[in-house]
């Protein structure tokens, strides 16, 4: 599953949906629904594999997770262009390879770690998403951003659900961001044309 | 290993690959936005990741109810946020998370 579907969160509900008895076809609607983000995230990085083949883009698309997306979009703005290492490093080293190899540990050895919270393991993936976002915060404008999303996730979370509440954050968040008059109006650190 | 979950994988996959190439596939057309609309996709990722983070440890879903949830994880995640503020260091900041989670939970906070 690691390979094939290739995305944490949606196999973290699924396995939990499989084991209480979910029907296939619900399991399926709600992977779709939890990694709509994907689409933001594609979106976002589109003006940088400008230029980029097809084929190129194709195989990009399937490694794209949370957090090769926030290594490889705050490196492209360090660098102010798309750099092919900058995207294959992040997607493939760091995330493909030790998410493949930790779930087979899982499979393996899940059983022996009886509660997981006790090694702190559950504030590794917020921590994470948390300290990747603060490498993308250049701005007033990205701050207001932030702030706007996790505001309005978890007002979503808690009124529809957290699905709909992350996607919703991604969504909105942007939106308040750009009320802030920017001297750094994202745009004018774009990708150079390549 | 059982393989039964194999064709759940694909779906599961046939789901997902859509959202993750919609834009990729469309990064010619890109040239073709407007300014503004590339300005709101710079603001994406801080947004989105905000969102991850803050739903993550503010809201647990108990018996399908989603409800606000305080603890020992705001502190993790808030101790990260500032050593990678002020260090620039992810797995610095990790580490810290992970510390203040398992010393909490030793002293028998939630």
């Amino acid at each position: 599953m690691s390979l094939i579907a290739f995305g944490g969160a949606a196999q973290f509900a699924a396995i939990g949906f499989v084991a209480s008895g979910l029907a296939w076809s619900a399991i399926v609607l709600l992977t779709l629904l939890l990694n709509l983000r994907h689409a933001l995230y594609s979106a976002a990085l589109a003006p940088w594999f400008r230029g980029r083949s097809l084929l190129e883009r194709a195989v990009a698309a399937h490694l794209l997770t949370d957090e090769s997306f926030a290594l490889a979009i705050a490196h492209f703005r360090r660098v102010g262009r798309f750099d092919a290492i900058g995207y294959w490093y992040p997607a493939i080293a760091t995330t493909l390879v030790p998410w493949s190899l930790a779930t087979f540990a899982g499979v393996m050895l899940g059983d022996a770690i009886v509660e997981p919270r006790r090694f702190g393991i559950d504030v590794i993936f917020p921590s994470a998403m948390a300290g990747l976002m603060v490498g993308l915060i250049s701005g007033r404008r990205e701050l207001v951003a932030a702030g706007a999303g996790a505001a309005i996730g978890v007002g979503v979370s808690l009124a529809i659900s957290p699905t709909i509440g992350v996607i919703a954050g991604g969504l909105l968040g942007p939106l308040a961001g750009l009320m802030i008059p920017g001297a750094e109006a994202a745009a004018n650190e774009g990708p150079r044309a390549p | 290993m059982s393989t039964d979950l194999v064709p759940l994988a694909v779906l599961m996959f046939a789901v997902t690959y859509p959202s993750r190439a919609i834009g990729l596939l469309a990064a010619p057309a890109v040239d073709r936005l407007p300014r503004r609309a590339l300005e709101y996709l710079q603001l994406v990722g801080p947004a989105i990741l905000a969102a991850l983070a803050a739903v993550n440890v503010m809201v647990t879903t108990v018996d399908g109810r989603p409800s606000f949830t305080v603890g020992l994880a705001w502190l993790s995640v808030i101790a990260c946020i500032a050593i990678v503020a002020w260090r620039r260091n992810l797995f610095l900041g990790l580490g810290a998370a992970v510390a203040i989670a398992i010393v909490g939970r030793l002293g028998g906070l939630p």
